[in-house]
């Protein structure tokens, strides 16, 4: 859990890092530190995994990166750290997760694959299935982006 | 478009940034370039919105939040209304329509497990929507968002 002042820096850090000369040193200024203690802390968080990367969260559609797909696999409990890792070492899958099953809904595995055509993220797919071994998967193409925003936390403390 | 500056700069700044009193002094000096060009660069990309956030990427799990994926059945008429009422919540960040009998399949963050089934159980509420999955992660093997441009760039 985290502390007052924690929370407090985590919703400035939010807000994106000001474009200054001393960035740190404004956010200091705000919540009454001084800029040691905000480097120190941004450091504490790095190290705790509070923060996962200091860095830019770039749009990749605007890059070239046209196209992704959500793939979901129907892998037995037991091969799924196997499964996961095999299939989180091929550099197109950004993104490998195990979820909870749903009554409707049978698969535990997911991971997005970006390529530059859909054809190729089904072919993506085919190869992370053969590597796998897993052969009961479903590949899903996004068509529209409703929405995708940047969570802010914490916006219902008073400090 | 982009030159190759702010290809080396994109590049760069998708790693960590370094966590100093100045830094994007310090980028500059890497980059062999000036900080107030590092700066003026990074402002036009933030503008364009190439760049859609720089700073803090936080990890929702470790700041103590709760999420999940959820996929409704939305019968094609009623996509945008339904997709006004999911999008109201702060907490569903992502929201994507996809080919698929679940066609609206969006994430949501809370405080708190409570808060979460709240949240879930309201748009079920308002939207009326009965089939729908909640898809909690177990383990996360990997989430990795940056690219390396330069490279993509040579394919091509």
């Amino acid at each position: 859990m985290l502390n007052k002042l924690e929370r407090a820096l985590v919703r400035e850090l939010q807000e994106g890092l000001p474009l200054v000369k001393r960035p740190f040193l404004e956010i200091a200024q705000k919540l009454k530190i001084s800029e040691e203690e905000v480097l120190a802390r941004v450091r504490d968080f790095m190290q705790r995994g509070i923060i996962r990367r200091f860095g830019a969260a770039v749009r990749h559609q605007d890059l070239g990166y046209v196209a992704n797909a959500m793939v979901v696999w129907r892998v037995p409990d037991e091969r799924v750290p196997e499964v996961g890792r095999i299939m989180s070492s091929f550099p197109e899958v950004t993104h490998c997760y195990e979820r909870a099953r749903d009554p409707q809904w049978p698969y535990n595995l997911y991971t997005v694959v970006h390529g530059q055509t859909e054809e190729q993220c089904r072919e993506i797919a085919a190869r992370l299935s053969a590597a796998a071994g897993i052969n009961d998967y479903q590949v899903l193409f996004s068509t529209a982006e409703l929405k995708k925003s940047s969570m802010k936390y914490f916006l219902e403390d008073e400090w | 478009m982009l030159d190759e500056l702010d290809k080396r700069l994109l590049n760069r700044v998708q790693t960590n940034l370094p966590v100093v009193p100045e830094p994007y002094r310090e980028l500059a000096r890497e980059l062999g370039t000036t900080e107030e060009e590092v700066i003026n660069r990074l402002r036009r990309l933030i503008e364009t919105k190439v760049i859609r956030r720089l700073g803090a990427i936080f990890d929702s799990r470790n700041v103590g939040y709760k999420g999940t994926l959820c996929a409704l059945k939305v019968p094609a008429e009623r996509i945008a209304e339904v997709a006004a009422e999911v999008n109201k919540f702060a907490g569903v960040t992502h929201n994507y329509l996809r080919d698929h009998e679940y066609n609206m399949w969006f994430t949501v963050l809370a405080p708190s497990e409570e808060k979460l089934h709240e949240i879930v159980q309201e748009i079920r509420e308002r939207t009326g929507i009965q089939e729908y999955l909640f898809l909690p992660a177990v383990k996360i093997f990997k989430i990795r968002v940056n690219f390396d441009l330069l490279e993509e760039q040579d394919v091509e």
